[in-house]
């Protein structure tokens, strides 16, 4: 950790690679369907004839600059950039339609640093011990972890329960089209060959969230957003105060976001749902989560911006790839001769690490003017756009978007058809969040079943496999806490309505 | 509206670029290289170590792409409906390409395929956490004789190709393992180190990878791999285990025979070049350069020993 790692992040060809990265990442993160993985891909020969440290900050950029990117589109359109922003439309897309996007938009971007910054962090100072989280968590742990995942449907869908569940179980059996990963069967394909790949995720992010919204917009005379009147301009000053004032949500969101990343296969979006939950149970009464409430956006874009960092842990101690995009980096460290693994964090062959880490940390912290200035000029072209423009740009943005992910057409038409699927759906009371929550978690949790199953008849011990671990023990508590906590929590907040005093 | 202009004009770019040079033939231009999995496996590794050196050799930019979905049976069955002009080539695996098929209607044949050239081949290798108890391959088969099914082994995917050399040797050493089976081979690594199984069935590529965290008891090869001296073959232990999972390159069909000519020999140049060699044996891999002159016959006794090694461990009728 010399401080000439640290001067050699700050060359001015650096800088310029943090700040490229960083608006092109936000730029690619902010079209539904273009992925930090594919932005990353892209551009990986590019980083073949440069210095390794610099390649990586190009690299690192791109990345943390897609994952804040993503927030746009789910702000100002509902529809998730990237999965790590799910979550960001249960608040995000009510603020921005009742006037508040500007506010949203610069909110996010204060998050995004900080989450950042925590993550960068932890990597910088805490790598090779929070590594040993990686590895803790064998099969069973990623089976209760997708099971709390699935909990949480519970506590979205704020006393509709049952269409919640309907919803997750319908997302659940999605998940299963296609060929099983772990026992390589083929299942409900119903014969055809297209549905062999199954239900992409992002493709069906795209289809469920997007879709209703272009429907709606065409179906009503009114504006898209609402648009106060007189000159608008990013809210920056009222967005740092209300950022400063949940500093406590900002640091809890950001700590979890940075354990989630550690994860390799858990990911932005699991870290931004466990997040909002998170400040949803430990909200205020007066605070109304889902109906744009600023606590809610923070939680989650702090958290899916500290999945970054997180994420490189394993990647560079372990040689494990915590997420998609990780995978790629690896692969072009691999090209560039860095070897991963612990001996990177020790004094001597660690300074292309280190620089790294630096370049990352800076480009975080440039994240902040270059997503205020473009989200700025997002939030006014799509409140100022007219509908008539707005709508076919978007359905054809959609429509490139899912082709994108692997030049497929049946890909277009499965989120079409996912897409009016949901409209319809939508009209009668079921969200699509509880749907792409079981299509994201299945695969999890199955995996994990299938392998602690086997591993438990192996050693002949079935329960203490499921039950017997302590970080299992602990993830089960937790989802019966959350399961409880909507029955619980309603009870609460009657009795403090009625003493008409605080409660936190 | 300037934003969006430039949006779809920047979708536009990364689009063409990953569907590039569709027009005109014999490499006029960048090419597309699909590979069939997502990113950080073996198939990705070797492509992203072939990309330089193409961009070397023959002047043009190879562009990697990812088309997962059904084990790798998503790309392979839209590869014969690409444009054979040359501008696009696909990553093929062995066994895969076999198994696949043979367990049921997945959209492709291996034979429909044309895969002309066979690069490399990770060699399937039993790999233990560094705190291991089993210092040795003995070690490990004695406990497997004695606690019948409680050694755990951790592989990437099931039909798979450590899957089936773990019911493979299991057959030779005469002993019951159990095979756990994960998505891809990170994850199979991660579960060894951290001691959620016993061993992992892999290849010398985590060898490479993993360094002092692993250590490999045996690798399925001729003769040792020049990365690891001190690891003895199966051959030298007794049991006649060679082969592994095998990676080539594969056309569509329509190409023409002068294309698939050019492609085999742009892969074998790459191939003998030192440098690549070096990159490839640092990263564990093994060389292979079956070219469109032994491909069928290379392809020939591959497809039966795969699937009768399948057809006795009863993953296909």
């Amino acid at each position: 950790m010399d401080f000439g790692s640290f001067l050699s992040a700050l060359t001015p060809l650096n800088l310029l690679f943090a700040l490229f990265g960083v608006a092109a990442g936000t730029i690619i993160g902010s079209i539904p369907g273009l992925t930090a993985t594919m932005a990353v891909a892209v551009l990986v020969p590019i980083t073949f004839s440069m210095q390794p440290a610099s390649a990586l900050i190009l690299l690192g950029a791109i990345y943390t600059g897609a994952i804040y990117g993503g927030a746009y589109a789910a702000i100002l359109l509902n529809t998730p950039g990237t999965p790590s922003a799910i979550a960001t439309t249960f608040d995000g897309y009510p603020m921005a339609k009742r006037g508040d996007g500007d506010l949203a938009v610069a909110l996010a971007c204060f998050a995004s640093v900080f989450g950042g910054l925590v993550g960068a962090f932890a990597l910088l100072f805490l790598a090779p011990p929070l590594s040993k989280v990686a590895l803790a968590f064998g099969p069973v742990e990623y089976f209760w972890l997708s099971i709390f995942g699935l909990s949480l449907i519970a506590s979205l869908s704020n006393g509709n329960l049952a269409k919640g569940l309907a919803g997750g179980a319908f997302g659940l059996i999605l998940s299963t089209v296609g060929v099983a990963e772990v026992s390589a069967d083929i299942r409900l394909t119903f014969g055809s060959q297209t549905m062999i790949g199954g239900f992409g995720v992002v493709g069906a992010l795209i289809g469920l969230y997007c879709i209703p919204v272009l429907i709606d917009l065409v179906a009503v005379p009114d504006r898209h957003l609402k648009v106060e009147q007189g000159v608008q301009s990013v809210k920056i000053k009222p967005a740092f105060l209300i950022a400063l004032n949940s500093k406590f949500n900002l640091l809890r969101s950001s700590v979890i976001g940075t354990l989630v990343g550690i994860l390799p296969g858990a990911g932005g979006s699991v870290a931004g749902l466990v997040a909002y939950s998170e400040a949803k149970r430990t909200a205020k009464p007066h605070q109304k989560f889902g109906e744009g409430e600023p606590d809610g956006l923070i939680a989650t874009e702090s958290a899916n911006n500290a999945t970054v960092g997180g994420g490189f842990i394993p990647t560079l101690v372990l040689g494990i790839p915590g997420t998609p995009p990780d995978a790629v980096i690896l692969g072009a460290l691999l090209v560039q001769g860095v070897r991963t693994g612990p001996a990177l964090f020790q004094s001597g062959g660690g300074s292309i690490a280190y620089t790294f880490i630096y370049g990352l940390i800076i480009a975080t912290v440039l994240m902040l003017p270059v997503g205020l200035i473009i989200g700025r000029y997002a939030y006014k072209s799509i409140v100022s756009i007219p509908k008539a423009v707005l709508v076919p740009t978007v359905a054809f943005m959609t429509i490139i978007g899912t082709f994108a992910i692997r030049n497929s057409v049946s890909d277009v038409v499965i989120m079409i058809l996912l897409g009016v699927f949901g409209w319809v759906v939508g009209r009668f009371g079921f969200a699509a969040s509880p749907i792409v929550l079981g299509l994201i978690l299945g695969p999890i949790a199955e995996q994990g079943f299938v392998q602690t199953w086997i591993i438990g008849s192996a050693i002949g011990d079935l329960p203490g496999m499921f039950f017997g671990r302590p970080i299992s023990q602990a993830i089960v508590a937790f989802t019966v806490l959350s399961i409880l906590y909507p029955i619980f929590a309603a009870r609460k907040h009657k009795r403090a309505e009625s003493n008409s005093e605080q409660v936190s | 509206m300037r934003r969006t202009f430039i949006k779809s004009l920047l979708a536009a770019t990364v689009l063409s670029m990953s569907v590039a040079g569709t027009a005109k033939a014999e490499l006029s231009g960048s090419v597309n290289y699909i590979i069939p999995f997502g990113p950080g496996g073996e198939s990705d590794i070797s492509a992203r170590f072939q990309q330089p050196f193409f961009k070397e050799k023959f002047g043009q930019d190879m562009v990697i792409s990812y088309q997962p979905g059904g084990g790798g049976a998503v790309g392979w069955a839209s590869l014969n409906g690409l444009n054979g002009d040359g501008q696009t080539i696909m990553g093929v695996n062995l066994p895969h390409i076999v198994i696949k098929p043979a367990q049921k209607d997945v959209g492709f044949t291996t034979e429909g395929l044309n895969s002309f050239h066979w690069f490399h081949f990770t060699p399937d290798a039993i790999v233990v956490n560094a705190s291991s108890p089993y210092q040795t391959l003995q070690d490990l088969i004695d406990d497997a004789k004695k606690n019948p099914g409680a050694v755990t082994l951790s592989g990437s995917g099931k039909a798979s190709a450590n899957h089936l050399a773990q019911i493979k040797f299991d057959k030779m050493a005469g002993i019951k393992t159990t095979y756990v089976p994960f998505k891809g081979t990170g994850a199979a690594v991660t579960a060894l180190l951290g001691n959620q199984v016993k061993a992992e069935w892999g290849y010398t590529t985590v060898g490479a990878k993993q360094g002092d965290a692993v250590r490999m008891l045996a690798v399925a090869m001729e003769e040792r791999h020049p990365l690891f001296p001190d690891v003895p073959t199966f051959k030298e232990l007794g049991f006649d285990m060679v082969g592994g999972a095998y990676r080539g390159i594969a056309l569509p069909n329509t190409a023409s025979e002068e294309t698939t000519e050019l492609w085999s020999s742009m892969i074998a140049e790459i191939n003998q070049d030192p440098a690549f060699r070096q990159q490839m044996l640092d990263g564990g891999f093994a060389m292979l350069d079956v070219g469109t002159d032994e491909v069928d016959e290379f392809m020939k006794a591959r497809t039966e020993q795969y699937l009768a090694d399948a057809r006795a461990a009863g993953l296909i009728k």
